[in-house]
Order: structure tokens, then C-alpha cells, then sequence
């Protein structure tokens, strides 16, 4: 189906219903229950999981599949938010209109600063690709101030041309599709449980189904092979007749208008748009969720950025108070060491355990999350296949 | 003329910092062949020793005042530093005033220390892994070194004062022929260029004139062959790892005046260090510093209003439209080596 | 008629002569051996055919055609493949894959965004590269990771991808180095094969192992400090005096 073989047909179906699940998921605890801050189904921080996945998969294609590290991948995060937010203003509150021009503009960026930073490969490119970021950064909190809005941030207000639907409101429009407005959601409560259905998540998760799709048949076409090439032996593949410098550049645009498509989604979910999005840390965190999950697999950079946006929310919700409520039963002498050794990991402390992982993850686990689960998986069968073969010898002691 | 001589000396102190943190990262990356994405950070941790030290020497205790009242009417509740109290007010204060100078011994032994502890228990692991993994690991130190920070001293600047003596101005164009009152400039700025030039003189001729040096340069050269010489190279590169963790730490000791320390001054500064190698060349220490101090004087040229009028934005970018341009026409830096890096 | 025409080729690295005009002609369809002591500009020479490094005079020409300021890729569609003295393949992708990449490049050319298709749909392309394997002993291990091959088996694989794209012209740059003997004999029988099954297949083989060249050439040109000694046929290059002296006497 869809031009994939059976596996990669399920393997597509299973992610098109846990995305499209995903609200019931989430929400596992009880709303009344001491668990319930452990839920995660509200839409704000579904959509970001989503919009950080396609963020993730597209930087994917570009350091997984090519190996070329680019750490300047946010600036085409932000100048996607900045072109939707831009066909808010002038043009309509329509999101696909928006999404279209930040695709188109972010690849744009990606194919002049391809051109120029694909000319070097390995830290010289990782350092081409952060000077361009940190310009665009820069740039636009000054000189770029008229389209940017600086340090603000661009923002749509009710005095914007809006050329299609300039209809007079008192109250700010908000971005839709044909009508259905991004914000719009409903609740419904199944045993203690609210489950929120809101019309953005389920954008995004369209589009981040649609998004995975397209890397999934990259990543399984000959062009996808290519690029792999690309990563293991460039002085073979220039002796097999091919040239790598095509590919590479088709990988950074193809990865750079997925960053686009990403900020556009952002600014659709949220219509403003501001320079922070830009910022190095910015970048640093794609490539933190795609090796978290595990660079160069399919579902990797997803994964990676549902749990980093997860817990960043979680982690973020946690203070010292809730910390001695947690260890309250345990004895004084214990519970302050023990709320004193995690207290500079939670809450605004988030980063840090973010660099924690991020290290332990580079030490232990280089293949990300994808790898762990092959390990374990790997090992389970091992020890079947032992069990197994001591039955057939001897008569196993039942379990 | 004294326009030029201003910004030449307002862009040494900058360019005297990314001189420092660049010859420590080209010396990691010659050495030990590994980029160190969380070099900054030690330069932050460096700034951070100062603090320390001058809050350790702050630290007081409170006695009542009964002669006297504050604004309240209450009595007036007097804070004594121990120090004042221990050795006079006169010595006791001095060594307060003169903290941050101080403080270049209290951190020289924790740089060190933080330098061997890093080497010896994380970078050492990595000698083998790609440069991705090595830069992505040490981003992760980095993003750590600086949260701790941040969670211990607090997200907003601290100001860290230089002694008292230090803090006005010198009319250096007075001092050298030129019409007085021309060309002003804050004396520990010129400190700060001073101790620089100094620091790095010391590590030219450690690395020249000791035998620890010229196995480090052999070992920079080529690993292999020192390492089949039978010299314990593996050695002398953690110490040389913690030498340029100190260099960086250094560097950040004496910052802490000029620009009060904050928990991200280092990937600020971290940056634009790479971009200072890479222009000066990977693997060259007298590019390093050469485009350390150029790119510092650049960057002060285009921040002038002059130029920013004809160019508006220029002094934002200039540092990394120069590392552009290098990188395209001179893949090997101003002073590269040939086959850094290369594939 | 001569299908690879070395003219007049002079290099020097700052200073040393690397090639002093070397004259050599491949004859098309023949195995031709450049054989010579270590420093004797064999790999330079090599070097200069494929678009690596470019003379500082005379002219190389593959049917008559300049290599000279080509790029690698460009010489490679030409028709000209290349064995590495330490087998270069893709480690990281499986020996199946391996041997799909030159076929694509094959079929479309330098460059194609060839997204819209799977590679395993593509089953004419996937059926010569099984064919390929199986010329090559290698079915069996197919799926295997190409980087936990023997060196053998990568030198193998090296072959089988540089033959799936019908070069007419082969280059093998010291194809048995570091080899153990059975691995050796292993691929000599194996070039023997190509060059009987392919009969408008030229080799131009650098070698060191005497035993490798006179089991195979045609031809053999004595290479020592930069020129070409001799040109002649295997046995008459065996008694040759010159080629005694370039070997034994003097270095």
C-alpha cells in the first residue's frame, strides 16, 4: 500500500493511530488523582510534541541519513514562524496559505546557505551552518527589526491588512483552516478522565503523519540510499561515478523545509514569532531529540522529542514544594539531602537535567533510544532462545 | 587617528578573551584531537571563581550599633567582614578590594583540577568516537557546568569590582604623545590586554623552551609516533588539558570586572572562539591568537557609528561574515596546518 | 589499438620529481602490470589517471579523451572504475546495498532525487546486483553488515561494484596488499574470470607481488624513480637486466 511493503505499511498504520490517539494516551491518570500531574493531553504540549517531531524527523534526514551535523538548524525554524505570521498579517488567518510560504521560504534560506556551507564538510560545516544561524539571530533583533518586530516579537494585531478576510473584529482573529479554528476543542470525560480533542493538535498530527510519510519513502527510496552513501564513503561514491554534493544539498533543503513547515506550525498554532527561536540552544535541541531517540532511524527523532517536550513539561511543574510533599514520609535527616540532590533538576533547573541526559546518553547509548530498545529486545531473545534450548535437553522446571 | 587608536584598544580586551579561550581549545583539539564544545563554560566557571572568592571574603557578621540609627529610627545594624575584623581594616580590606587579582591563585588549582577531572573522566572515552559525538557529549558538559551554575548563583549578572585603584580611567593618548583627554581608557581594560599578552607568552615559551612542550608539539604533530617512542603521551595530554583549562579560567577571572559574570557569558563567548579558530586556522596557536585579537579589533571597528551608518547591522554579524569568507576562500584558516581536520 | 595513452606525464612535489616524463600506452582489452620498487611514482601515476592529482605536463587521455582537471565522478562515467589498495565499499550499509548504489549511479547518472519509488520495487536493479553476488560467491552473505567482511570479501565486494558498472577501463592499485596467500590466489582466479568472461574489460594493475603480475598481465611496464624502465611482455621482462638493476642494485 502507498508504494511500501507490508512491514512498513503496518509500521505506518501503527504510528497513524498512536498519533491519532494520542489524547487518550496521555491522559492515563485520573484528573482527581495524585498521578494526575503526570497526564500530558493538553493540547499545547501535544502540538509541540508533533511540531517538534517533524522539527526532528526532517533534521533526521539531513544528520541521520547524510551525517553532515548542522547546528544552525533553528534559524529555519524561525523563518518559517516568521513567514506565517507574515501571511497572517497580510494576507488571511488561513493556515495553509501560511504554512506554504514558510515551507517555500525556509527552503529558499536552506538552498543559499547549503550552497555556501556544503562546500566544507564535518566541524567546518557544523561551524558554517552556527555563523549563519547566530547572523540570522542577530540580524533580527536589530537591523531586521521592521520585518521581526525585535526583541517583542512579531505579532499580528487588528490593525493588519489581512487582504482576504479583513473582516472588522473587536478581538483578534485566530488562525483556522476553511473555518475550523485552531483553538477550537472539545472535552469530553470517560471515567474521571478528561480527554481534550482540539482542532490544532489534530492539524499537526495530520501533518505530522503526512511529514513522516514523505521521510519514511525518502528513507526507503534509492535517493535515500544514496545519502546513506553519502555518510559512510564519499571518495567510493565519487569513484562509483556520483556526485555527493547534489545530495547533500537536496538533504539540507529537503531537512531545512521541514524546519520551515515546523515554524510555521508554531506560529499557526500561536501566531507570533520571535528571535529566541533562533538562538543556538534552539538548535542544540533538535539535534538533542534526534540522537536522544537515535539519529538515522525512522521513529527515532519523533520519540526524542515526545519525551524531551514531555518531560520538560513534567520536569518544569515540579518544585521544591512538591518535592517535600513526595518524600513528606520519609525522615528529616533523609528527606532534606534527598530533595536538596534533586531539586537542581526540576522545575527551572529542566536544562540541566536536559545536558544530563544528553550526556549520559552520548556516553552509554550513542544510538539513542531506538538502539536501547534493540539491545533489550535483542537480549530477550537470547534468553528465550537459551530457555528454550535447556528445555529441549532436559525437562525444564516449570514456570 | 585617535578614532582608530580607540577602537583598536577597545577591541583588545574582547580580542584578548577570545585569544585565550581559542589557544585552549586549539590546544585540546591539537593534542587531544577533540573539539570541546564546553571550553566556554570554563571560562564562565573562571569568571565564577572571582565571585566566589570575593563573597567568601564578603562574608561578615552583624553586630547593633546602638549609637547610631538608620533612616527608621532603629539602631543601625553594622556588617563586618571577618577578614576586617582578623587582620585590621586596613589589610583586612585590601585583600577585599583586591579579590579579583587574587583570585588567579584561588583558581588556577581548580581550573586544573576541573581540567584533569574532565579529561580523565569524559573526553578520554571519546578520543575514538567521531567529532559529532565528541562535540555533541561536551555540549551536553556544557549545558550542565552552566545550569549548575545558574542554579547556585542565579540567572542575573553579578557585578564583580576591580580594586579601587584600577577602576578609573588612564588618558592613554596622553601617555603616548597625543593630545590629552583624546583617547580615554579604563585602566583594567589595559590590565586585562596586559595579563593576557603575558599568559599567552608564558604558554608560548612553556610549549618552546621545556621538554613537556616539545613532546606536547611533537604530540601534536604526530600522535603516533611520539606514543612509539615510549614517552607516556597519554599523560602529559591530561595535563596539558588541565593547563588549558586554566588558561580559559584565567581568561574568565579577569573578565569578571569588565562584564559582570552570568551563567551564559561562556556559550556566548564559546562561539565566537570557534569561529576564532577556525579562522586563525585548526590547529595553530599563533592563529588562534592572531584572529583572537584581529576579529576583537574588527568587531570594535564595525560597532562604530561611522560604519554602522553605512552599514547598519554590521557589528552583529561582522565575525561570522569574516569566518564565511575565510572558510570559503582559506578552508585552512589564516595560519592552518594542512590535513586538520580533513577528510 | 591503445585505449588509455600516458604522454610525456611529469609531477613533482616540491622539489622531487615524482614522474619524469612517463610514456605509457594501454593497449584495449590487455592487462597491463606497472610494477617497480616502493618511490618508484606508481601511485602517483595512478593518481594522475583519475582526476586526484593533475600532472605538471603531458597528457593523459582515455579513448582519446583528456582525464586531465576531470573530476573523479566525471572519469568514473566515463568508464572508468577504480580498486583502492585498502578496499573502500559503504561499511555502513549491507553488501546487497553495496553493490545497488553503482547500479543506480549506472542507470541515473551523477545525480537524481529518486525519491519516489523503494529501493526493493526497483526489482531489475535488485536482481542484476543479486546476480553480481552470486558471480562473485557472495549470495549467501548478502545481508551482512559490508564492514564485518573478511579483506577478502571487501576486496570482493570492491570488485563486484566496480564491475557492475561495465567499466571498459579497470584500475587495481596493489588489489592482493596485506593479503594472506589463499585470499590472494583467491583473487587472482577471480581477476582471471573477469578478464576471460569480459572480453572488452582493460586492467591496469600496481602490484608488488611478482606471482600477482605474472599470473595475469599482458604487458608489463618497469617503473623506477619516476620513469617508465621498460615496456615488454611478461617473459621477456623476467631475465631483463634493467629490471634487475631497478630491483637489486643501486636502492
Amino acid at each position: 500500500m502507498l508504494g511500501l511493503n507490508r512491514r512498513d505499511t503496518w509500521f505506518l498504520l501503527i504510528v497513524v493511530a498512536l498519533t491519532l490517539l494520542t489524547p487518550f494516551l496521555l491522559q492515563p491518570f485520573a484528573e482527581d488523582s495524585a498521578l494526575a500531574q503526570f497526564n500530558a493531553g493538553y493540547p499545547d504540549l501535544m502540538q509541540r510534541i508533533a511540531i517538534y517531531g517533524i522539527f526532528a524527523m526532517g533534521f533526521n534526514i539531513l544528520f541521520g541519513l547524510t551525517g553532515y551535523l548542522s547546528f544552525g538548524h533553528a534559524a529555519f525554524l524561525g523563518v518559517g514562524s516568521y513567514s506565517a505570521v507574515w501571511m497572517f498579517k497580510l494576507l488571511s488567518m488561513n493556515v495553509l496559505p501560511a504554512l506554504i510560504l514558510a515551507v517555500a521560504i525556509a527552503g529558499l534560506m536552506a538552498l543559499l546557505i547549503g550552497v555556501i556551507s556544503l562546500r566544507r564538510s564535518g566541524i567546518y560545516f557544523a561551524i558554517l551552518t552556527l555563523a549563519f544561524a547566530q547572523m540570522a539571530y542577530n540580524l533580527a533583533y536589530s537591523v531586521l527589526t521592521p520585518l521581526t518586530n525585535g526583541e517583542t516579537g512579531l505579532q499580528i494585531t487588528l490593525s493588519d491588512p489581512r487582504i482576504l478576510d479583513a473582516a472588522a473584529t473587536d478581538s483578534l482573529p485566530v488562525p483556522s483552516l476553511f473555518g475550523l479554528e485552531m483553538n477550537d476543542a472539545a472535552q469530553v470525560e470517560v471515567l474521571g478522565r478528561v480527554f481534550t480533542f482540539s482542532v490544532g493538535y489534530y492539524f499537526c498530527a495530520v501533518i505530522a503523519i503526512l511529514a513522516f510519510y514523505v521521510s519514511m519513502r525518502i528513507f526507503r527510496s534509492p535517493f535515500g540510499l544514496m545519502l546513506r552513501a553519502v555518510k559512510t564513503n564519499q571518495t567510493r561514491m565519487s569513484y562509483t561515478g556520483l556526485n555527493a554534493r547534489p545530495y547533500t544539498l537536496a538533504a539540507f533543503v529537503i531537512s531545512g523545509m521541514y524546519a520551515g513547515l515546523a515554524g510555521g506550525l508554531l506560529a499557526a498554532m500561536d501566531p507570533l514569532a520571535g528571535p529566541e527561536r533562533m538562538q543556538w540552544t534552539a538548535s542544540g535541541e533538535v539535534v538533542l531529540m534526534t540522537i536522544l531517540g537515535g539519529a538515522g532511524t525512522l521513529l527515532g527523532p519523533v520519540l526524542g522529542a515526545g519525551v524531551i517536550k514531555y518531560f520538560e513539561n513534567i520536569f518544569s511543574k515540579i518544585n521544591e514544594n512538591v518535592l517535600h510533599e513526595w518524600f513528606g514520609a520519609l525522615p528529616g535527616w533523609l528527606e532534606t539531602p534527598i530533595v536538596g540532590l534533586i531539586d537542581p533538576f526540576v522545575g527551572e533547573g529542566w536544562h540541566l537535567t536536559l545536558g544530563a541526559l544528553f550526556m549520559l546518553v552520548m556516553i552509554f547509548l550513542p544510538g539513542g533510544l531506538m538502539e536501547g530498545g534493540r539491545r533489550i529486545a535483542a537480549a530477550w531473545r537470547r534468553r528465550r532462545a537459551r530457555r528454550q534450548d535447556g528445555g529441549s535437553g532436559s525437562t525444564a522446571p516449570a514456570e | 587617528m585617535d578614532v582608530i587608536l580607540l577602537q583598536i584598544l577597545n577591541g583588545l580586551d574582547k580580542g584578548s578573551a577570545y585569544a585565550l579561550i581559542a589557544m585552549g581549545l586549539t590546544l585540546i583539539f591539537g593534542t587531544l584531537g577533540v573539539v570541546n564544545f564546553a571550553h566556554g563554560a570554563l571560562f564562565m566557571i573562571g569568571a565564577f571563581c572571582a565571585v566566589t572568592l570575593n563573597r567568601i571574603f564578603n562574608i561578615s557578621f552583624t553586630t547593633i550599633d546602638e549609637t547610631r540609627t538608620d533612616f527608621l529610627g532603629n539602631p543601625m545594624e553594622v556588617h563586618t567582614t571577618y577578614l576586617e575584623t582578623w587582620l585590621g581594616p586596613d589589610l583586612g580590606g585590601a585583600i577585599i578590594d583586591w579579590s579579583v587579582p587574587l583570585s588567579i591563585l584561588f583558581a588556577i588549582p581548580i581550573m586544573v583540577a576541573i581540567g584533569v577531572v574532565m579529561e580523565r573522566g569524559l573526553i578520554r572515552h571519546f578520543y575514538n568516537r567521531p567529532h559529532a559525538d565528541q562535540i555533541l557529549v561536551t555540549f551536553g558538559l556544557a549545558i550542565v557546568l552552566q545550569e549548575i551554575v545558574k542554579h547556585y548563583y542565579g540567572a542575573n549578572p553579578i557585578p564583580t569590582p576591580a580594586p579601587d585603584a584600577f577602576r578609573s580611567a588612564i588618558d592613554f593618548g596622553a601617555l603616548i604623545g597625543l593630545e590629552p583627554n583624546a583617547v580615554i581608557y579604563p585602566y583594567w581594560r589595559l590590565i586585562y590586554f596586559c595579563f593576557a599578552a603575558v599568559v599567552i607568552a608564558a604558554l608560548f615559551a612553556f610549549l618552546r623552551f621545556t621538554t613537556f612542550g616539545m613532546v606536547v608539539r611533537a604530540g601534536m604533530a604526530d600522535r603516533e609516533t611520539v606514543g612509539l617512542l615510549g614517552i607516556n603521551i597519554d599523560k602529559r595530554f591530561t595535563i596539558m588539558f588541565g593547563i588549558a583549562a586554566a588558561v580559559a579560567g584565567l581568561a574568565g577571572v579577569m573578565y569578571a570586572p569588565i562584564n559582570s559574570p552570568n551563567y551564559h557569558m561562556g556559550m556566548d563567548f564559546l562561539v565566537l572562539s570557534f569561529v576564532v579558530v577556525v579562522v586563525g586556522g585548526m590547529g595553530s596557536l599563533t592563529g588562534a591568537v592572531a584572529a583572537g585579537f584581529l576579529l576583537g579589533v574588527l568587531e570594535s571597528f564595525a560597532s562604530m557609528n561611522a560604519v554602522k551608518d553605512i552599514l547598519p547591522g554590521i557589528d552583529q554579524i561582522i565575525i561570522y561574515l569574516v569566518a564565511i569568507v575565510i572558510l570559503l576562500t582559506r578552508p585552512r584558516g589564516l595560519l592552518g596546518r594542512k590535513g586538520v581536520m580533513e577528510e | 589499438m591503445s585505449i588509455l595513452e600516458i604522454r610525456n606525464v611529469s609531477k613533482r612535489f616540491s622539489g622531487l620529481k615524482a614522474l619524469d616524463d612517463v610514456n605509457i600506452s594501454v593497449a584495449q582489452g590487455s592487462v597491463h602490470a606497472i610494477i617497480g620498487p616502493n618511490g618508484a611514482g606508481k601511485s602517483t601515476l595512478l593518481n594522475c589517471l583519475v582526476g586526484k592529482l593533475v600532472p605538471d605536463s603531458g597528457a593523459v587521455t582515455f579513448k582519446e579523451q583528456s582525464l586531465l582537471g576531470v573530476k573523479a565522478y566525471r572519469i568514473n562515467q566515463m568508464g572508468v572504475a577504480r580498486v583502492f589498495q585498502t578496499p573502500e565499499i559503504f561499511f555502513d550499509l549491507t553488501v546487497l546495498e553495496n553493490v545497488l548504489i553503482p547500479l543506480f549511479a549506472k542507470r541515473d547518472g551523477s545525480f537524481r532525487m529518486h525519491a519516489y519509488e523503494t529501493v526493493e520495487n526497483e526489482a531489475q536493479i535488485v536482481e542484476e546486483a543479486e546476480t553480481l553476488l552470486r558471480d562473485v560467491n557472495m549470495a549467501d552473505k548478502r545481508h551482512m553488515h559490508s564492514a564485518s567482511l573478511s579483506r577478502g570479501d571487501k576486496r570482493r565486494l570492491e570488485l563486484a561494484m566496480c564491475l557492475s558498472q561495465r567499466p571498459e577501463l579497470l584500475l587495481l592499485d596493489e588489489p592482493t596488499a596485506g593479503m594472506a596467500r589463499a585470499d590472494t590466489n583467491n583473487t587472482i582466479e577471480l581477476l582471471r574470470q573477469i578478464r576471460d568472461r569480459r572480453k572488452n574489460i582493460t586492467m591496469v594493475i600496481i602490484e608488488h607481488d611478482m606471482h600477482v603480475v605474472f599470473s595475469l598481465a599482458d604487458r608489463i611496464t618497469v617503473m623506477a624513480q619516476g620513469t617508465a624502465l621498460v615496456e615488454d611482455v611478461p617473459d621477456k621482462i623476467k631475465g631483463h637486466p634493467k629490471v634487475q638493476e631497478a630491483y637489486l642494485g643501486g636502492h
